[in-house]
């Protein structure tokens, strides 16, 4: 099995086009870091405009390393799904398309093994993209704006959370994201069983992602109840809950808490079934597949 | 000689379409073995089928004496294939292509066994050339060189020579011949050019519209003293009883619904008709074919004249 993941890990990572999305985000990380460098000030005021009337606001000290990182993740984690569908969306479709998919499958690899692991390969692409992300999105972050206590912005309170609490919190998140984006993975790899071009499986997984995030973020009552919990798409975001705390009697943070860690359990649960239900529906129609291509 | 690869009463249908119908044959220890058809004959089908590519609506595979459908892992590890065109990773080197299949294939094989292969194609000295850098004829050998890389028992190819100049058709056929003779490897070759086959084939099958034709020493098929010969009649299941009564029904080679195909010399013919007469058979037609090579034109031909009234 090890192997076989090799292969298709040297495959993926000898194609030029792999790079792509790598380059999308350090261009998108560095353009928000830039912006913010030079005028971040004017974008907290933007938030934070009615309490400067009447406090005293230490701007240099909330921009700091761990802020500009959620900044950046609460960006990035919508786009990111996209450029995951590039990669997954292709996995099957785009042998079929170069007509090495009849080659591998004359080789003696069970459907399913080969199946399991150009998966397990878009995997590992998804999480090396999240690591890439983290590196810039967090560590660079650190290195130019330094660290400090962050401070998070709910509806009605904003939430500071002590520099020492929030590494941890990060590395939740980026746990929970890579999941959410593997879900992503998951479907354009379904996708990319049923077409024998890779762009097909792309914009139909994009199309999906952008559908089901507005059906998500619809705030219409009839939907909250019945479609929404369903969707996966209404769990994606739920990486967010790792930085918002439980408080004390004093409303001050508990350090190491999380406000409501089942409900981010039961959306990781919601997120994993779907990659069971799609990796299985894609491994059953492809051993019914007949290979033309 | 042992049988290597036995197929019996294979069917795959597309819907409506029956791609391959009741197609029985036998590919025995070292044949190289000429899968003849014009294109659309089922050749391409019937070889996913061996290759597992394709599942079959009915009938058996066995290769190497098991069954393909509950031995597929064994029994691929000791096939090689080209199918159709020899596509491989075009972003990747010939070496780098040939180490994939090689380890896909459960071998490891070393730096100088993969160059060792790509000398044999004559592709040595290209090793390290991004796929995509290469002419259709590199490609047609590379492929050929990923498919003998695990050195398999049998050895698939489907129309190998497509595409490539008379040179590099000349050199695909001495490699066949080279792997047939030298390394006693059994070839299954496919091709739609009675022409390329008979240079090579020591036993062949002809098939047509999914449904075997002719199948034997290519010598027996092609010996140009024997005529074939197709009679279509008004009951065909009254004239298969009579045909049965009677000598002829040794001269049978095929039949495919209306029609039934028989091999036999010339002279023989006038007697022939004498006694389906008499027996009463309703003889629709009766078309001697002077040779194999004759017949197999004719289908090609009565194909292009079918297109050119539907075009």
């Amino acid at each position: 099995m090890w192997k076989l993941l090799q292969i298709e890990l040297f495959k993926i990572f000898r194609r030029p086009r792999t790079y792509i999305p790598f380059a999308a985000i350090a261009a998108m990380i560095l353009i928000i870091q830039l912006g913010l460098k030079f005028d971040g000030k004017s974008y907290l005021l933007l938030f934070m405009s009615s309490l400067s009337d009447s406090f005293y606001i230490p701007y240099s000290m909330i921009l700091n390393g761990y802020l500009v990182a959620f900044v950046i993740l609460n960006t990035l984690l919508i786009q990111v799904p996209l450029l995951v569908a590039l990669v997954a969306g292709d996995m099957v479709a785009g042998e079929a398309n170069m007509g090495t998919l009849r080659l591998l499958i004359t080789r003696p690899v069970s459907r399913t093994r080969l199946m399991l692991v150009k998966f397990g390969a878009s995997v590992i692409y998804t999480v090396l993209l999240l690591i890439w992300m983290a590196v810039l999105a967090l560590f660079l972050s650190m290195w130019l704006f330094g660290t400090n206590d962050m401070l998070i912005a709910r509806s009605n309170v904003m939430e500071q959370i002590g520099r020492a609490d929030v590494l941890w919190r990060y590395i939740a998140a980026f746990g929970y994201a890579s999941v959410a984006l593997s879900t992503v993975a998951a479907l354009a790899f379904l996708l990319s069983v049923f077409a024998e071009n890779s762009i097909g499986p792309i914009v139909s997984t994009i199309s999906i992602v952008i559908v089901l995030t507005i059906l998500s973020e619809m705030k219409i009552p009839i939907y909250d109840n019945t479609v929404k919990p369903w969707l996966f798409t209404s769990h994606m975001l739920a990486w967010k809950g790792f930085f918002y705390s439980r408080s004390n009697g004093e409303g001050a943070a508990i350090p190491g808490s999380v406000e409501n860690l089942p409900a981010i359990l039961r959306s990781l649960g919601v997120l994993l079934a779907y990659i069971v239900a799609f990796v299985t529906s894609a491994i059953w129609v492809f051993n019914k597949k007949d290979i033309l291509s | 000689m042992s049988v290597i690869v036995s197929v019996t009463g294979l069917s795959k249908h597309f819907g409506d379409l029956k791609a391959v119908n009741s197609l029985s044959f036998s590919v025995r220890e070292a044949d190289v073995y000429g899968f003849l058809g014009q294109n659309g004959a089922g050749k391409s089908t019937t070889i996913r089928m061996l290759l597992t590519l394709i599942a079959p609506s009915d009938g058996e595979i066995e290769i190497f004496g098991m069954n393909l459908r509950t031995h597929r892992k064994e029994i691929l590890r000791q096939v090689g294939a080209v199918i159709e065109r020899p596509d491989l990773y075009k972003y990747l080197s010939a070496y780098e292509n040939l180490s994939i299949f090689a380890r896909m294939s459960g071998i490891k094989a070393s730096g100088r066994r993969l160059m060792e292969q790509l000398e044999q194609v004559g592709l040595a000295e290209r090793a390290h050339s991004k796929v995509h850098t290469y002419s259709q004829g590199m490609k047609q050998r590379l492929g050929i060189a990923v498919a003998l890389i695990h050195d398999p028992q049998l050895v698939v190819l489907d129309e190998p020579t497509n595409g490539l100049d008379p040179q590099g058709i000349a050199d695909i056929r001495h490699l066949i011949l080279h792997l047939s003779r030298h390394q006693k490897k059994t070839i299954f070759v496919s091709s739609h050019l009675l022409s390329e086959v008979e240079l090579i084939a020591n036993r062949m099958l002809i098939i047509d519209k999914g449904r075997k034709i002719a199948e034997g020493p290519s010598d027996e098929l092609l010996d140009p003293a024997q005529t074939i010969v197709e009679l279509d009649s008004i009951d065909p299941d009254f004239t298969a009883t009579a045909i049965g009564r009677l000598k002829w029904q040794s001269f049978l080679r095929e039949r495919s619904s209306g029609q039934f195909i028989f091999k036999m010399d010339k002279a023989l013919i006038p007697a022939f008709i004498q006694d389906l007469v008499r027996e009463g058979v309703q003889v629709l037609a009766i078309r001697p074919r002077h040779s194999l090579e004759d017949y197999f034109l004719s289908l090609t031909t009565a194909n292009q004249h079918v297109e050119a009234f539907t075009n």
